[in-house]
């Protein structure tokens, strides 16, 4: 009964592209973006870097780093956030919001590293760090650990494809029994790999104490990345719940829809707490740093800016959203942690970064680059689309009901 | 509820004393040479001779067969401009003014003892070479940039126009004519002195001689000598005018002074010592709160089936002597009715009750 409106594939007849090719506003504005981004990506790789972006020598990572990277990976935080919430910690609660999160988490990755390829000089060299290993970089840890944790949430996902393509390809289900038997190490391995790399991506400005400003600067601020990943990771999974129920509500099965409000006030819970935590350490390593005079510059403002207007009000809208049971406080939390968290991630890799720098030297990003930003998002939401229109992710195969 | 409270405090303790490594290593003093690199080669630059020809530039362009720049060498107008090294301009010369006189500065790579870059790059493309070059091997080279975000003297450029084989570039020594035994081409065509070449360990002996032998010329610090772990490469800044301006030539100079006497590939060792705990600790933590988790459902469905049979026994009692009751007074038949009746009422109960759990 609860499916009588979902599309569920057949052997016969595997896809359902049809949504595509509907005339609405969004497929048009999607098609519009990603004929843009194909004519970018074009001259992007035979014309140069520097034929689309504004990156210089003095700010060789620019919006591709602070957004598709930084923000890439803190945004798709919600995989570990919710496996772990559901696995390791119980809450069994939380089962429905566990493949729309892995779907997610790993699509953000797989663009990041997409993304990635963008900005590389040499895109199809990505591999050398594996023969030639840094191993003093961080940045050879972050790859490390980025390609190890693709290829945990590939397994993780799986399970969805497996089900789709089960009737016409059964050998599919023994992959999926490995899969669902090795569950519980794939979460803990994957919580691993997310503190660290999560973390080192703050731990890649460690080593630029002169050009980031002593407002974000901080030997902590590997920890402030994994804490806000924290934010980032449940607020997402909120965030993008909201679109999930506006854009493709019916492919959603009664127990989705159920347990969907009872996850969003459970993560909101979490998440003030959360937030404030990251509100105080981030308060306190302001004063230990002694940085209490900068605050009475234009910077520190736009820090006060992002702490109080970013993280202590969605804190609070959170903690009174979850306390009175309203939905839509919870959603509009949703929205501004994640904004603040883009803002941060914003602010240490652009904003902040090369604060010293007369402003004509200083770094903003080329129209292109946003353009090319906005390419991998369509691409993550139209990847996303075509799995919600074909896997059971918002919903439970009627074949493999309460299996897992 | 207290297991899973003792566990997040356990949790936050592991984060905060992984990374309470990562503070800033200061406390012990003293350039990281490697013992075997002491007789590496420097250059000394004395900005209070250099008069801002342009040869250098000249010279470096030539040697290393740069492309012409659009302005010729002779025009020192350019000089006026805040010029960063790039991609083709391996070595620029400034203009900076240090008590209200002009004062030039040559900036190149500073090949550092224990270079930011080498220690932030992820495919080994740079080198401390015992010769004291800092050099970078293009082939492996992925094109990340992360070597520029980590020279804190901003020194590499990046080829962002080419297409097929973009690649840092940077100031190289001249290691290929070292190797042949000539001097740098920037040393070579440096007309009056401003350079000198030579082993480390003398020029910071020459520095100290110059500001001996003319009181009052020099500013008392070479810049190099320590900032940043110690480069090879190291100025020396003209003295300030008044007391009150002291400490701040070689800031005037366009020169980071708060780089600390540490290498700077060392502020990332703290976080990154913290990886192997978090390998070891994290599977630990979460599996055992996994086995906490798996343990606490266990005993309390345990505890609701102890809860169901023993309930299960009252009812079964309270039946038993209900219908012992109804056959005494009613007789036989009545109460294998009765006994039906009720069997047939707690099977439909049950079965409801088994459906509410199933959605839960």
């Amino acid at each position: 009964m609860a499916h009588h409106n979902i599309v569920i594939p057949t052997k016969d007849r595997l896809f359902n592209l049809g949504e595509f090719s509907l005339r609405t506003t969004g497929n048009k504005i999607t098609a519009v973006i990603l004929a843009v981004g194909l004519i970018l990506t074009i001259i992007r790789f035979t014309q140069g870097i520097g034929s689309v972006s504004n990156l210089s020598d003095t700010q060789p990572w620019g919006m591709w780093i602070g957004f598709d990277l930084l923000c890439g990976v803190c945004l798709a935080a919600g995989g570990y956030f919710t496996t772990v919430a559901c696995y390791v910690m119980g809450m069994k609660h939380f089962h429905s919001a566990v493949r729309p999160a892995v779907t997610t988490a790993f699509l953000g990755y797989g663009f990041v590293v997409v993304a990635l390829l963008y900005d590389l000089g040499h895109p199809l060299r990505l591999p050398y760090m594996f023969f030639f290993p840094g191993t003093t970089s961080v940045l050879f840890e972050v790859g490390l650990c980025v390609a190890t944790y693709v290829t945990v949430l590939f397994m993780e996902f799986s399970v969805a494809p497996c089900e789709w393509l089960a009737a016409k390809f059964p050998f599919l289900l023994k992959w999926r029994k490995l899969v669902n038997a090795t569950n519980i190490l794939l979460t803990i391995f994957g919580v691993t790999l997310s503190t660290l790399h999560q973390s080192s991506l703050g731990a890649l400005y460690l080593i630029a104490p002169a050009k980031l400003h002593p407002l974000w600067y901080s030997p902590f601020i590997p920890m402030f990345f994994f804490v806000s990943s924290m934010i980032a990771g449940g607020s997402m999974v909120i965030f993008e719940g909201m679109f999930a129920h506006k854009g493709v509500h019916h492919y959603m099965d009664a127990t989705h829809m159920k347990e969907a409000d009872e996850i969003v006030f459970s993560f909101a819970k979490a998440e003030s707490f959360i937030m404030f935590a990251y509100f105080m350490i981030k308060l306190i390593d302001m004063l230990v740093q002694a940085n209490l005079p900068y605050l009475f510059s234009g910077y520190g403002f736009w820090w006060l800016v992002e702490m109080f207007g970013f993280v202590l009000f969605p804190a609070l809208v959170y903690a009174k959203g979850a306390r009175t049971r309203d939905i839509s406080k919870c959603r509009f939390a949703a929205v501004v942690a994640v904004a603040g968290i883009v803002l941060n991630r914003f602010n240490v890799s652009m904003i902040a970064f090369n604060y010293a720098l007369p402003s004509s030297e200083r770094y903003v990003p080329s129209i292109w680059e946003i353009c090319i930003s906005m390419f991998v998002v369509t691409m993550i939401v139209t990847a996303y689309r075509f799995i919600v229109y074909h896997m059971p992710v918002l919903y439970e195969h009627p074949d493999f009901k309460g299996a897992h | 509820m207290n297991r899973r409270k003792f566990l997040t405090i356990l949790g936050s303790a592991g984060v905060a004393s992984a990374l309470s490594t990562a503070r800033v290593a200061n406390a012990s003093g003293g350039t990281t040479t490697w013992p075997y690199y002491e007789n590496s080669y420097g250059v000394l630059h004395d900005t209070t001779r250099c008069i801002g020809c342009r040869r250098c530039e000249e010279g470096c362009n030539k040697v290393n067969g740069l492309p012409k720049p659009k302005k010729p060498f002779s025009d020192l107008s350019v000089t006026e401009t805040r010029r960063r090294t790039s991609a083709y301009e391996w070595t620029v010369v400034n203009k900076y003014e240090v008590n209200g006189k002009p004062v030039f500065r040559k900036q190149q790579c500073f090949h550092c003892n224990d270079p930011a870059c080498a220690s932030a790059c992820f495919a080994k493309c740079f080198q401390k070479q015992p010769d004291g070059s800092v050099t970078y091997d293009g082939s492996q080279c992925v094109g990340c940039r992360y070597c520029m975000i980590a020279c804190p003297f901003y020194a590499p450029g990046f080829e962002y126009d080419k297409a097929w084989d973009p690649l840092v570039q940077k100031c190289t020594f001249c290691e290929p004519r070292m190797k042949e035994g000539k001097l740098p081409g920037c040393i070579e065509a440096c007309p009056i002195d401003a350079l000198t070449f030579g082993r480390r360990s003398d020029l910071i002996k020459i520095a100290r001689a110059r500001m001996h032998e003319n009181p009052g010329k020099y500013a008392d610090y070479i810049y190099g000598e320590w900032d940043a772990g110690g480069t090879a490469w190291m100025v020396l800044a003209p003295s300030p005018e008044a007391a009150a301006a002291s400490g701040h030539e070689f800031a005037d100079l366009g020169l980071d002074t708060h780089l600390g006497n540490r290498p700077i590939g060392e502020l990332t060792y703290g976080a990154l010592s913290a990886v192997p705990m978090i390998v070891a600790f994290w599977p630990v933590l979460f599996g055992g709160a996994y086995a906490m988790t798996k343990r606490r459902e266990a005993m309390h469905k345990a505890e609701q089936e102890a809860v169901a049979r023993e309930a299960g026994e009252d009812v079964a009692a309270a039946v038993a002597a209900a219908v012992r009751k109804i056959e005494e007074t009613q007789g036989r038949s009545a109460a294998d009715t009765a006994r039906a009746a009720m069997a047939d009422a707690l099977k439909a109960r049950e079965a409801a009750c088994a459906h509410a759990g199933e959605d839960k």
